[in-house]
């Protein structure tokens, strides 16, 4: 099974590997780029900018907060660091270090947290980072991107280079589907993508999601309805105005995430949404527990976060629009 | 470019702390909250670094990117940080009489670059070692050479981050680094013996690969000797650790550690005032 399979798409390298071949790029491109990472470079794929460029590597070792601390200090003397491991491991332990050396600093470093979500799989529970766009958006200075293409992937490791300020960057370790082409996506941080048109409901995810939602709209398209599928890459700062557009013109939202719905991306929507332009509102993504050990589709599915849920959801919210529910 | 390089005159620097002592009491009590007890415990630190001629610095180019850094690991003594930057000519010295007052860059504790002079935020205690040692990977990437201190209180020292740090800083024999130890012997709630014993320190750190110094802590050419002599320690990072007198100068605070983190009443400063004046 691949994501994007029902729409067509072409499904690409595993993300990791995408994520390293773009980082080495902003390394190649800007010699103030240095990367740090907490012992998982053969996993964050990190390793490619240390086999090419050794001297702007640094292993800090197993411990997350000494690598923030000493990842803000190396900004201080101009550099733009990115500081790298699991989402789970560095957010959850160095919390602390992010909040106050980065994010209340305000300084010009970036954050990958790797590994985000569920499909990680087979690692189980402890690995997994579940939570982690909800801890960063304890943190208002900071920008939060969640790529769903490995085009976007790309662009959203330079835009997250160029970008003056923190930097979040959500990654997750499954193959993505091609859902822009493979050598050009529009990338600006804070612009959401409208990658599919639709008028009856708008589908907004993030991360995997945004393959799995296009699966869903092809579905939908069979059922007779059109789904607007909007690719919310960034997480902080939301776009308002493409969210508010959306309520507006299609009168039903579907929020998609691989994250906790408590604190998570659906959340945020339904702010802006209530707030602007109530409209009836379905949310996908992990409820409140802790999931196991598994094979990433069978835990997408054990978890109701696939294709068919997405569906399920978007029948609802369509449903609630028709018979007038606010 | 003018750099602060040339010590004060070492006779004047006693008199300096007293004034430096004066204007954390003075801080402290306006603002009706702080930790001049803490401050108090590392004034000759300060003063020894910066006004006897260790730390290359230059305030009218505050973010020279040769300087020297000073880090304030333990953030509580921000009103010292506050009062020795005015007096070293980093901002006009009216501004620390605005500490803790709404709108004012003046923090409870310190944030980075919030004041020239400010290196890192700090307050959340553990974190300091590490972006010293980041300021030395830095350097190194620039080829500059300039030296980094990092004040730690001793409480401080009972975080992990401290000792990731310690073993990071000799991993990649960061001898530019001194971490400066102000050790008073307490921590908020107590003695440190008794809430969580840190010795055998010296061991400790000497165990991590760094070079042990220790030093009396209120003595200033003690320390200036001490650092002078840390300069020349090749290839791994040094920690001076310093014998301090927490509340130093006031004699009912250095018998109290409850005076951790509240300033003095106005009776109070009166009394410290003239005990400060006399000594």
């Amino acid at each position: 099974m691949q994501l994007g399979q029902i729409a067509g798409l072409e499904t690409s390298k595993p993300m990791r590997d995408i994520f390293g071949e773009a980082l080495l790029d902003v390394c190649k491109e800007n010699p103030k780029v240095v990367v740090l990472d907490g012992d998982l470079g053969n996993s964050t794929k990190t390793e490619y900018v240390r086999q090419t460029f050794p001297d702007r590597f640094f292993n800090i070792g197993i411990a997350e907060s000494n690598l923030v601390g000493i990842g803000a200090g190396i900004e201080a003397c101009g550099f733009i660091p990115w500081i790298t491991s699991f989402s789970s491991f560095l957010l959850c332990n160095a919390y602390d270090q992010i909040r106050l050396a980065v994010a209340m600093s305000n300084i010009n470093a970036k954050i990958l947290g790797s590994h985000g979500g569920i499909t990680l799989g087979k690692d189980g529970p402890t690995q997994m980072g579940i939570e982690d766009i909800a801890l960063m958006g304890g943190m208002p200075t900071m920008v939060i991107l969640v790529p769903g293409d490995p085009t976007s992937m790309r662009a959203a490791v330079k835009a997250a280079t160029d970008h003056i300020g923190p930097v979040f960057l959500r990654s997750s370790r499954l193959p993505m589907p091609y859902v822009y082409p493979r050598d050009n996506c529009p990338f600006q941080i804070g612009k959401a993508n409208i990658v599919r048109n639709g008028d009856d409901i708008s589908i907004i995810a993030c991360g995997i999601m945004l393959g799995i939602a296009m699966d869903a709209a092809a579905i939908l398209e069979n059922e007779g309805m059109q789904a607007r599928v909007i690719d919310l890459h960034t997480i902080r700062p939301l776009d308002v105005g493409t969210i508010v557009k959306a309520a507006r013109e299609t009168g039903a939202i579907v929020s998609a995430e691989e994250h906790l719905l408590q604190g998570g991306v659906g959340s945020n929507i339904a702010r802006i949404v209530t707030e602007n332009h109530p409209v009836p509102m379905r949310f996908v993504g992990l409820e409140d527990v802790y999931v196991e050990s598994g094979d990433p589709f069978e835990l997408l599915e054990k978890y109701h976060m696939t294709a068919t849920d997405i569906v399920t959801a978007a029948r609802f919210a369509y449903a609630a629009k028709k018979s007038g529910e606010k | 470019m003018v750099i602060t390089k040339k010590p004060v005159e070492i006779e004047s620097l006693g008199e300096i702390s007293r004034e430096i002592r004066l204007d954390i009491l003075d801080m402290t009590t306006k603002a009706g909250s702080g930790h001049p007890s803490s401050s108090w415990s590392s004034v000759e630190i300060l003063i020894a670094l910066f006004f006897g001629g260790i730390l290359n610095f230059n305030p009218v180019d505050p973010w020279w990117p040769e300087r020297d850094r000073f880090i304030m690991s333990k953030g509580h003594a921000a009103p010292l940080l506050y009062a020795v930057l005015a007096r070293a000519g980093y901002f006009d010295p009216d501004e620390i009489w605005r500490l803790r007052q709404i709108g004012s860059p003046v923090q409870g504790h310190p944030i980075q670059r919030m004041m020239p002079g400010i290196e890192a935020t700090t307050g959340s205690l553990g974190q300091g070692l590490s972006a010293g040692i980041g300021h030395i990977l830095g350097g190194r990437l620039n080829n500059l050479d300039y030296r980094v201190y990092v004040l730690l209180g001793d409480g401080e020292c009972e975080a992990g981050q401290i000792w990731e740090a310690a073993m990071a800083a000799s991993h990649f024999k960061c001898d530019r680094l001194t971490a400066i130890l102000d050790y008073n012997k307490f921590q908020e709630t107590g003695p440190i013996s008794r809430e969580m014993a840190l010795e055998p320190l010296v061991e400790k750190w000497s165990s991590f690969g760094w070079n042990v110094v220790e030093a009396d802590g209120h003595n200033i050419p003690d320390l200036i000797e001490k650092m002078q002599f840390i300069k020349d320690v090749k290839g791994k990072p040094s920690i001076l650790i310093a014998h301090t007198i927490k509340g130093k100068g006031v004699s009912f605070v250095e018998a109290d550690f409850t005076f951790h983190g509240r300033a003095l009443t106005p009776e109070q400063a009166e009394k410290a005032r003239e005990e400060l004046l006399c000594s």
